[in-house]
């Protein structure tokens, strides 16, 4: 069946929903509005105000409020409309969810999913176009997930509110009108591996959200060349799955990484460090990363494009590891 | 401000007594606590609540026991008033196994689910979306039970405050703020601090109800407590109660307390909390000189079989260094 990501995060919300009195989406305009990105668009009707809650924009709040409510015996989604806003409620993430059962000596857990949108290509500009999945994902105490294709946007929020502990969903604001088929696998997808979208026994390229589909073209034109690149989608930034990472990469000996974040810092430069500490001696050439350049976002498109990984830096990179650049 | 301290005594005097030994019991727990900080068995950051016990002690007297606590870094008088044991708590102070944390906290992480006894946060403001979190559970399930949660004035500040006074007031959450107006967050006096130094006045902004309360005096506040907890049981929203209180101590065991005139610590322990109510009870023939001497030794006994469990407590083996940072699965 083809729909698009919105559509298979609409269903999987209202799976959620639908079965579990528990359940409740809070966040800014997700009620009357239909949601930002019109994800949850006659929710209001069907479940009611108690249940699809509108809030002001207080983003400490409301996440902690989340927070509270999972303590007590909810099971809240709380939908941040973008990670930029993510920030204002950093405290509350990072200082609360995620340290609450450690301080606690195991006392308390919190299942709490948090969704925020995430990403640029969209001329936002330098505050509506961050990357901070890396922020997250450094956080003991937390699991950071990030659907990229149909499967996983209908599929991964079963499992993230089935954890016990808080799960973060970054989506790809680019992604919810990207179509696709449906997969029979949906229902089986897990929040604990990275997988193989594509074989290759060249080079490994390791990719996540909104970066999995360029990675994928990036593939499919170095295939014309006679290369064969192995295309890995992350899925779960935290933790990371080691070992089909470093399996891939034993089986290609090239690894090129590519992320939206800025390099500094990127969770491409922690995969890199995993690498050559479990692989170091399986590598026929230094790792390659493909991050955003190291600047505000700007707005025009031509500088914008440029300050992004695309298909043709990821091209680029692939034939240098290869030694054909 | 209540002005009770006048008049016979309001409260039963079976109550009376009890809060005396529970004001006296965290009195005589924290000076332990500051010694055995000086002997460098207590680590790490340690905020004493002497002066301050009044407030726990009225407040949490008055909430039910399925009610549910937030407190602050400045815990340990809550947590014992709550019904914690002197020893879970002294042996997380301790950071051994056998604390109420399993030593993972200490003195400023103090957890205890049985008792709903949600910490110990030390980031100033921000167990206050927590609480307001936990009175939505218990609203969206028809729980009729009340979160209270303990916060300074210096909280008033952050911007948690006001979004979850917002959110709380706006759909009608039965949380009660309980603030803890000591006057200095940290070394910054109010009102060098705040615009609006009338605390109650911030809260009526949002509509919320108020009191101001004298919180030097057990009685004024634990009436405070039952008024404003009777109406967020009664589902009439969140209430605000000013508690005016003063720490005898300086913030933390760090602080040289540069920034306050020792007269005014001084005139502010004329109006001691377990001074005033005991001169009360002597006054009216409830408690006799030689009870109030057995009362104070009974509490002393707790602290030293308290520092005797911590002491003969275990540490935990670093093998268990990472657990409970995520919940074990069942395989």
């Amino acid at each position: 069946m083809m729909m698009t990501y919105r559509e298979a995060m609409r269903q999987a919300l209202h799976d959620a929903l639908s079965s579990d009195p528990r359940v409740f989406l809070m966040g800014e305009d997700v009620g009357k509005y239909g949601g930002s990105y019109a994800v949850s668009k006659g929710f209001l009707d069907e479940f009611g105000p108690a249940r699809i809650r509108d809030t002001p924009l207080s983003e400490l709040a409301f996440v902690g409020a989340g927070i509270g409510a999972a303590l007590g015996g909810m099971r809240p989604i709380v939908e941040v409309m973008t990670v930029n806003f993510s920030l204002l409620a950093l405290d509350q993430i990072v200082n609360t969810a995620a340290l609450y059962r450690h301080m606690s000596g195991g006392q308390f857990s919190i299942p709490l999913v948090i969704r925020m949108a995430t990403g640029a290509g969209r001329q936002l500009a330098a505050q509506h176009s961050h990357s901070f999945e890396n922020w997250y994902a450094c956080v003991p105490g937390i699991k950071v997930v990030a659907p990229a294709t149909i499967d996983d946007a209908r599929g991964m929020l079963k499992p993230a509110l089935a954890d016990p502990d808080p799960v973060i969903v970054f989506e790809h604001a680019l992604l919810y009108n990207a179509e696709g088929e449906l997969g029979d696998g949906w229902q089986q997808v897990d929040i604990r591996s990275a997988k193989i979208l594509r074989p290759g026994r060249d080079v490994t390229i390791c990719a996540y959200g909104g970066t999995v589909g360029k990675a994928l073209d990036a593939a499919s034109e170095l295939a014309t060349e006679g290369i064969e690149a192995e295309v890995v989608d992350l899925r779960v930034l935290r933790p990371l799955d080691d070992e089909t990472i470093i399996a891939s990469v034993r089986r290609t000996r090239r690894a090129v990484l590519v992320d939206e974040g800025w390099r500094s810092g990127s969770l491409a430069a922690e995969i890199s460090a995993r690498i050559m500490e479990q692989a170091f001696f399986d590598l026929d050439a230094p790792v390659a990363r493909v991050c955003s350049e190291e600047v505000p976002m700007p707005y025009p498109k031509h500088l914008e494009d440029a300050a992004l990984p695309q298909r043709a830096k990821i091209v680029a990179a692939v034939r240098q590891v290869i030694g054909k650049g | 401000m209540s002005e009770t301290a006048a008049n016979a005594m309001t409260i039963p005097r079976e109550l009376a007594l009890e809060l005396l030994r529970d004001m006296v019991r965290i009195r005589r727990f924290e000076e332990r606590c500051a010694d055995l900080y000086g002997k460098q068995k207590i680590r790490g950051f340690l905020h004493l609540y002497i002066g301050e016990e009044a407030v726990a002690t009225g407040a949490i007297h008055a909430l039910q026991p399925d009610d549910a606590i937030v407190a602050t870094y400045r815990e340990h008088g809550h947590a014992l008033v709550r019904g914690i044991s002197a020893n879970a708590i002294m042996a997380e102070m301790y950071g051994k196994r056998e604390g109420c944390s399993r030593g993972r906290g200490g003195s400023m992480h103090i957890f205890d689910a049985a008792t709903r006894f949600y910490g110990g946060n030390a980031i100033v403001g921000g167990g206050l979306p927590l609480a307001v979190g936990l009175a939505l559970a218990d609203r969206m399930q028809d729980r009729p039970r009340v979160t209270a949660a303990f916060f300074g004035e210096g909280a008033v500040a952050e911007g948690a405050f006001h979004e979850s006074m917002n959110l709380a007031a706006l759909w009608k959450l039965p949380v009660a703020f309980f603030c803890e107006n000591n006057f200095y967050a940290m070394g910054t006096a109010l009102s060098r601090s705040e615009s609006q130094t009338d605390l109650c006045a911030k809260a009526n902004a949002f509509r919320v109800p108020t009191l101001k309360v004298d919180g030097m005096d057990v009685e004024a506040v634990y009436e405070a407590t039952v008024q404003a907890a009777a109406s967020v049981r009664r589902g009439e929203g969140p209430f605000f109660v000013e508690f005016q209180t003063y720490r005898y101590r300086a913030h933390s065991m760090f602080d040289p307390d540069l920034y306050r005139d020792k007269a005014e610590i001084e005139a502010w322990k004329m109006r001691g909390p377990i001074h005033h109510l005991t001169n009360r009870l002597k006054a009216d023939g409830t408690l006799t000189e030689e009870a109030f001497l057995a009362l104070d030794a009974k509490a002393s006994q707790e602290v030293e079989a308290a520092t005797a469990f911590a002491e003969a407590g275990t540490w935990e083996p670093v093998e268990d260094l990472v657990r409970d940072v995520h919940t074990e699965l069942a395989a």
